[in-house]
């Protein structure tokens, strides 16, 4: 019985402390920026690997996405005569929703669990400790590049993805089913707020993207260094990316347009 | 071409096609590359009953959107609903002052929008002047009940 409460206890300190060092880990980040000003090299390259990179992903996504929206709303509002807000069904859902929410989970598993599994062998292989040696900061130069470089990443894939998404949700509705051309635009035009709707997805996929990496970032700056630990640590990224994002995305929502 | 020089051409790219999409987000796809953003000028109208009228409503002369709803307050003074009304400036001067200010809604479940009939006067709006003849919001649960109430009249009269 005493065991069971000890090593409760013991869980419970360990989730403590290491929600404790991702804090932590949030100031040397910050303070990597003046790292990358210095040398901005260090972020174009890591933008190549963690933005340019997962566009193809995102945009594949984006389109089908949208083109299933599409099709789906058109039989649902089809029922009521309402073709015409097909336009702006799609893009509210995918403005609102979907961009943001799909890309942060896309970019989870396409960049984080590469992010992680790479700080992860850079620990394990003691390359970090080696950085060290040479009185370079690894947090600065290793993981702060490619944490800003998922936070301008995401929301630029985010708008990618819904223009896209658009994109599909015209060819289908537009082209295959025959909505009005006008009416579609229009109603999309007329139902859909800059400040709202855009503006809002995009500090939702901010936010996501601040989330993501970091959670990326640590996994691998934290994992314990051997081949099991860094398959562990990728994981864990994966899981607890989606988890947060899923949750923030509830609170995000109930905040913007409850 | 180096290697280097690959990768900072796909970052530029990569980050021209994001702010585009952005771009694209703001203009084509939400309301503000189609709000009008000019110079207007202030016209108000009293309402005894504005149904769902909502600020950004559109207001409409023969069918043409020439301005927007700004502002609805409620004055408790004589008990109606004030609408402020944004005009586009070039239709200064250019609309009588006894125009007609109706609530219209588009199509059977529609918007509201303020549809304005022009009237014969010599005499223009000018900024912040009233539109003095008004037309209330239909709602459908008044005309209803005006319908039954006309029906009970008939069968007593008889």
């Amino acid at each position: 019985m005493l065991n069971l409460f000890a090593s409760l206890g013991a869980w419970g300190m360990a989730s403590l402390t290491r929600l404790g060092r991702a804090h932590l880990l949030l100031f040397p980040l910050v303070r990597g920026l003046l790292d990358i000003l210095r040398r901005p090299r260090l972020l174009v390259d890591q933008l190549f690997s963690v933005g340019v990179l997962t566009i193809l992903i995102i945009a594949v996504a984006g389109l089908f996405v949208g083109m299933v929206l599409g099709l789906q709303g058109y039989n649902v509002l089809s029922r009521f005569g309402g073709e015409t807000a097909l336009g702006f069904m799609v893009a509210a859902s995918l403005v609102r929703e979907l961009g943001p929410v799909l890309t942060a989970l896309l970019f989870a598993g396409r960049a984080g669990s590469a992010l992680t599994a790479e700080i992860g062998l850079m620990k394990a292989t003691e390359q970090l400790s080696g950085l060290e040696m040479m009185a370079v900061n690894p947090e600065h130069r290793v993981l702060a590049p490619r944490f800003f470089a998922g936070l301008i990443s995401v929301p630029l894939l985010a708008a990618i993805f819904s223009c896209l998404g658009v994109l599909g949700g015209w060819m289908v509705g537009g082209g295959l089913l025959g909505v009005d051309q006008a009416a579609f635009w229009n109603g999309m035009q007329e139902g859909i707020d800059f400040h709202d709707d855009v503006i809002n997805g995009v500090i939702k996929s901010v936010v996501f993207g601040f989330v993501c990496t970091w959670i990326a970032v640590f996994q691998g700056y934290d994992c314990v260094p051997t081949s099991e630990g860094v398959s562990r640590a990728t994981t864990r990224t994966v899981v607890h990316s989606s988890l947060a994002v899923l949750g923030l995305d509830f609170v995000l929502t109930a905040l913007m347009f409850g | 071409m180096d290697k280097k020089r690959q990768i900072e051409i796909w970052v530029g790219v990569f980050m021209a096609i994001g702010f585009a999409a952005l771009f694209l987000l703001a203009m084509q796809i939400s309301n503000l590359g189609t709000a009008y953003s000019g110079d207007t000028f202030r016209v108000v109208a009293r309402f005894d009953n504005i149904g769902g009228l909502k600020v950004k409503a559109p207001v409409t002369i023969a069918g043409v959107e020439v301005g927007r709803v700004q502002a609805i307050r409620y004055d408790p003074d004589d008990f109606r609903a004030v609408v402020e009304m944004g005009i586009q400036a070039q239709y200064l001067g250019k609309i009588p002052d006894d125009s007609f200010a109706k609530i219209l809604t588009a199509g059977l479940l529609g918007e509201q929008y303020v549809g304005i009939d022009p009237g014969g006067s010599e005499d223009a709006l000018k900024d912040g002047s009233e539109i003095a003849l008004t037309q209330s919001a239909l709602v459908l649960e008044e005309v209803v009940g005006q319908f039954i109430f006309g029906k009970g009249q008939e069968g007593a009269g008889k």
